[in-house]
Order: structure tokens, then sequence, then C-alpha cells
């Protein structure tokens, strides 16, 4: 994997009415990167890969980093609505776009409700439908850490886990963990982390270039959650990372850039 | 002064192990619960609870809380309804029903009206917000918990005072038609106490609300560090509150003898885990007790700074003797308890206080003993404690206004007028 140094810088923008801290690094046409319910984890090996080839745009979602709250979102439609409002008034045009966990959610609503805002789709191990098979991992149970380590197959072996995680939270780390975990837990406490419509409202993705990207061992959102994605968006690409957990942007980051390219490239 | 009793009705057997072992909140299966033992201990505490009436409490507080052996009492209402009609005198003190839990509230208000009716206007209705133990088992969402609570309060006085039916289209609780064919009997509506460990917003908001402030089981001088932030937010409110505005639950226990005392005092540490008994708490589950926004990032700031990094309990785990000294345990005769009794009011000046008593692993029978030497020689003896250091029950000086309750004004009807078939 390239591992150049990429510069990346940070702003506050106005947008859809309200402040949004956006992180932003690459060169290239642009892509949209949604974080997932603990918070952008900071810039890492992946990010440095594709942005060697696109324009990385990571908002902080509200509520999140120097990102304003927004009293009135209730519900993961809310604030797609929001998000879509948003990405009027940043301009992008019709970007492609990645979402994690949480973010893949996210990002499917927002597909959902408008395909046509995007180029292309990007989902990886997304929450928002309901495993046939086996529960989403409740995050709530648990403390940050524990979760984490539930997220990857093997921590200890994966040294940008390790760097990241292996070690007492930063108090920045904490803040940023604590405060994704409070929008996590407006958009997600119940039902749990999915809406029970989305399935049905996901045939709409029909035109839009889909990749469905799952860890094999996704100890979080189950493979069975991946499958009916799957199912439920036609035309939709879906790629099994073996060895794998709930990160795979982390811990399979060469064979997750390779595939994610590979798609953008198409 | 008001003197009052309460017991968290925790489980107790011989054969789960539970007794006497630091227990993770949130971790027992339920697959061990025996009916037959559940039966008899719900009994066993409403008996006691009838004999402390019988024998001269002025209340009786009850509570609430979710899957957890430490306290049976799921339905805090069952128990205030049963109270209701089975006693005669005491108040029946619910501190609280957790609002947030509830989306229904207006069950909740037909509930206490009935209740409050039943009694014959003995009911002081807490609320309280409830821990993230509650809001998992009943799957509440925490970030919305002061949110709730808040509107679940505003929602519920408006269904005890204002003539219905009307609409409630609120943030969090929507209703087309309000109106509820039960209305509290104590005008305009029950009395409404909040208890708090540890919350500084909590106490705030009681105080802006001037409603009577309960402290539950906190060492002394975070509790009178809690009840000076009281005194100073009613100040800035532009009110003057008193020892009528402050009251305070902790462990009191009576018996014939020092050695029996001991032995009874030393199983307030020997039942059930119990995270809000010192020295028996449990292993705490980090996870539930800082769930998103169930306290705010900065209350917790300025819950450290009020109370100290320590937290509301000090030290976890302490021992015995250790309570004994800082007074958080009182056990001994009457004679012994008497000055610590008295120490205790002198240090934090509540108008209202409860005992907590027959908890742990006390049995039936260490908690008869108490109850009688209670109503033989410890209330009275508290109570002319109460005069002499000017220690007013909300029942007696409004904690509103700070004016005294007369007789006529205040008095609920006593339940000897009920009609009987």
């Amino acid at each position: 994997m390239a591992t150049t140094s990429v510069p990346w810088t940070e702003e506050l923008v106005e947008a859809a009415g309200s402040k949004l801290h956006i992180i932003k690094g690459g060169t290239g046409q642009p892509l949209l990167l949604l974080h997932d319910e603990l918070g952008h984890p900071g810039w890492l090996h992946y990010h440095t890969a594709l942005a060697q080839h696109y324009t990385l745009y990571i908002p902080l979602h509200p509520g999140c980093g120097q990102s304003d709250h927004l009293d009135w979102v209730m519900n993961m439609r809310d604030l797609a609505f929001w998000y879509l409002d948003a990405l009027d008034e940043l301009g992008l045009g019709q970007v492609p776009v990645l979402g994690g966990s949480l973010g893949g959610w996210l990002a499917a609503e927002m597909a959902a409700m408008c395909p046509q805002q995007f180029k292309r789709l990007v989902l990886v191990g997304a929450m928002g439908v309901r495993p046939p098979a086996g529960e989403i991992f409740d995050m709530f149970l648990v403390v940050s850490r524990e979760y984490l380590r539930a997220s990857f197959t093997d921590p200890a072996s994966t040294p940008e886990a390790q760097q990241l995680y292996g070690s007492d939270p930063t108090p920045e780390q904490t803040e940023a963990w604590e405060s994704a975990r409070e929008l996590a837990s407006l958009l997600g406490w119940r039902p749990y982390m999915h809406n029970p419509s989305l399935p049905h409202v996901l045939r709409r993705l029909r035109e839009l270039p889909t990749l469905i990207v799952w860890g094999r061992q996704d100890g979080i959102v189950p493979l069975s959650a991946g499958e009916a994605y799957h199912r439920a968006i036609p035309g939709s690409q879906l790629v099994v990372l073996d060895r794998c957990g709930h990160r795979p942007e982390i811990e399979q980051a060469d064979e997750f850039v390779r595939v994610v390219r590979e798609f953008l490239q198409d | 002064m008001l003197i009052g009793h309460f017991t968290e009705q925790p489980w107790q057997d011989n054969t789960t192990g539970l007794m006497g072992t630091q227990s993770l909140d949130l971790s027992i299966s339920n697959g061990v619960y025996d009916p037959q033992v559940g039966a008899k201990l719900y009994n066993r505490y409403l008996d006691e609870k009838i004999y402390a009436d019988q024998i001269g409490f002025d209340a009786l507080m009850l509570n609430e809380h979710h899957s957890t052996p430490f306290c049976m009492q799921g339905v805090t209402n069952v128990g205030a309804s049963i109270l209701a009609r089975e006693t005669k005198q005491a108040k029946i003190i619910i501190l609280g029903n957790i609002l947030p839990i509830w989306d229904d509230p207006l069950w909740l208000a037909e509930q206490l009206a009935m209740i409050d009716m039943i009694s014959y206007g003995r009911l002081v209705s807490g609320f309280v917000r409830g821990g993230g133990r509650e809001s998992v088992s009943h799957n509440a969402p925490p970030h919305f918990n002061r949110e709730r609570f808040e509107e679940a309060h505003d929602f519920i006085i408006k269904a005890w005072t204002t003539p219905g039916p009307f609409r409630w289209e609120g943030k969090h609780y929507h209703y087309r038609y309000v109106n509820p064919w039960a209305r509290p009997l104590q005008q305009p509506h029950p009395p409404i106490w909040i208890p708090s460990t540890v919350s500084v917003e909590t106490v705030k908001w009681t105080a802006r609300h001037r409603y009577p402030l309960v402290l539950l089981a906190t060492k002394l001088e975070p509790t009178k560090e809690a009840f000076q932030l009281y005194h100073d937010t009613a100040a800035e409110e532009g009110y003057e509150s008193g020892t009528q505005n402050v009251a305070y639950l902790w462990k009191v226990h009576v018996d014939e003898t020092e050695e029996l005392a001991e032995a009874a005092g030393r199983k307030y540490l020997s039942g059930v885990s119990n995270p809000f008994l010192a020295g028996n708490e449990g292993a705490v589950n980090p996870a539930i007790m800082n769930l998103p926004g169930h306290t705010s990032r900065t209350s917790r700031k300025l819950a450290a700074t009020a109370f100290g990094p320590a937290g509301r309990f000090g030290t976890n785990r302490r021992p015995y003797e250790d309570q004994v000294n800082d007074y958080t345990i009182i056990s001994g005769t009457p004679k012994t308890i008497l000055p610590k009794i008295r120490h205790v009011l002198e240090y934090i000046r509540p108008g209202s206080v409860f005992f907590w008593d027959g908890d742990g692993a006390m049995t039936h029978e260490d908690q008869m003993r108490s109850l009688r030497l209670m109503g033989e020689e410890v209330i009275p003896a508290v109570r002319e404690m109460g005069k002499e250091l000017e220690l007013f029950s909300p029942f007696e000086v409004d904690p509103a206004t700070g004016k005294p309750i007369t007789a006529e004004a205040g008095a609920p009807q006593p339940a000897t007028d009920s009609p009987t078939p």
C-alpha cells in the first residue's frame, strides 16, 4: 500500500443551517467518507492510499468534533435529509460515497432517498438492516475499548489497531467516542441500529453501482446483514474478506483499498 | 420533622450464592429466580411496612429498580397501592417513579391519582431519572433521559391540574385526548419530592422547582454540600429554603443489645450486591453507568467538583467499621444510636429523615426487633430532637414559600373517615 504521507486539512463550513466540521485531503475527484459510531478515528493508512487518487471529504457528523448538534434530528432518516441538504450546499456535485458501520447505514438511507446524488455507493459492514441471522452487537452494554476488541478478528496482530487502540485512550479519543456514541444512541437505540423499512426502499438503488464489503468474521454486524443488503439492492456486488472483522479498512487495509479502488474505477 | 422507613426489598436466598458476593450489575440471569422465595419475600416486606405504619413511622419510603436482585420492587406503584389500602397513617413516599422509562406517562398520572385517593391523600410522588440499568432494562433512550424526565413531569402535573380533555403535542409525548377519570385527592396535586445521589443538575432543577430534595445514603460531607447547593440555588431563585426542603436517607438499625445490633448492622454488607449500599456495591458495570447522554459530560465534571473524585459513596467497599465511624451506618441500642442520630441531624439539618433498615442479609426477625424499638424509643426521641433543633418537614413548613402549614390547610383527610361497607 502506498504510505506516502498526504497532507490533510480541516475546516468548519456553514452547511444546511449549521456548522459542519470537515476533514479533507488528497487529490483528484471527491470521495465522500461517512464515519462510524465511534467517530472519525484520525487519518489512517487507507485514507492515505485512497487520497492518492481522490480528494477525501470526511464530515464529522452533527454533535461530533466541532460540528453543531442538531436538536431536531430524531432518527437516521432526519439525519440523512439534513446531509443531503448539506451536500447541496457543499457543491460537490454527484459524488461517490463510502460509509462504514453506522456511516454505511447513513449512506444507504441517503442513497435510497436520492440515488442521483451519488456516483457510486460503498457499504462497509453497514448497520441499518436487521441481520436475518444473528444480532448486531450491542455497543451500549460494553465500554468503547471492549467494543473495539470485538470489532477485530485479531486486534493484537493488526498493527494499526494496536497503534490506535492498544493503549489507554487519549482525552481526544474519549471525547470523540463519547460524542459519536451519543449520536449513535439517538439514531440506533431502538430499534437497535436498524430501520425496518430500509430493505424495502433499497430497490431505488437499481441504477446506482453499489459495492458491499464485509469481513467474514464481522463480530459487530453479522455477514447475514451484508447478504441482506446484497439481496435488497439490485445489481449490487458483495465482496467478503477473509480473516477480517468489522473494520476491513484497518484489518485488511491493502485488500480493502484494492477492492474499493477497482470498484470506483470501473 | 418527618421520620420514614425504607428498605430496598432485596432478594435473599440460600441457594444461588448471590448473597455476600460481589456481583456485576446486570449480569445475573433470572433463571435462578425462585417465585416461591419471591412470594414470601414480597409478603414479608409488606408486613414490615404495615408494622412500621402501626408503630408510628410518619412515612413509608418506596422505590423501584429493574432487572436486579438488590431491589425486588420493579413496580413501585404496586407496593404503594397495597400500602394505600393496608396502612392508615403514614405518608406513602415513592422515591420514585422513573419518568424517562415511561412511554405513556398518562397511565402513570392515573395510577398515582388512584393511589392518592385510595390512601386518602397520603401519597408523596417522587420522580427520578433512573440509572443506566433502568434505561437498558426498559429500552428507554438514554440520550433523552433528561428531556423525557422534564417533559413527562410537566405533562403529569398538567394532567393532574388541568380539566380535560386537552391535547399534548410535545417532543417526546403525544396525546390527542388527555382526560383521565381519576384526579388526585391532594390539591392541586400530591407533593413531589426528588431523590438524588450525585447529579448537580438534578439538585439545581429540584431547587428551582421548590421541591424537597432527598439525598440517598451519601456521606455526610457531600450531603451537606448538596444541601448547600440547593439552598444557594433557591437564593438565586429568590426564595429562602430551609430544613423543609432537604431530606436524608441513611442506614439506621436499632436492636435489643449491642451484640445483636452489630450482628444485624454487618448484614447491610452481606446481602446481594447493591450499588447504592456502601460496602457491598458489587462490581460496577462501567458501560451502563455511562450510557450516552445519560449524565451530561458537563454534569459529570461538576459532580466530580462538588462531591469529590471518589464519587457519591467515596471509596468503594468501605468496611463496616469505617461506615460506623463516619455515621453512614448507625446500629446499636436506643441509648447508643440516639446521640449519633442527633449528630447527623445537627450536622446536615434535614427536615425529614428516612431510616434504611432491614436490608442486605437482615432477616424478618432482625427487622421486626428494630421496628418495635423504633416505635417505642427511637421515633419519640428523634421527634423531640427535631423540635429542639427546629427541623421542619414539608408538612409543617411549605417548601415553596417557607410559611408554616396549618392543620386546616395542609392536613389530608384521615383514613378513618373512610366509609366502611
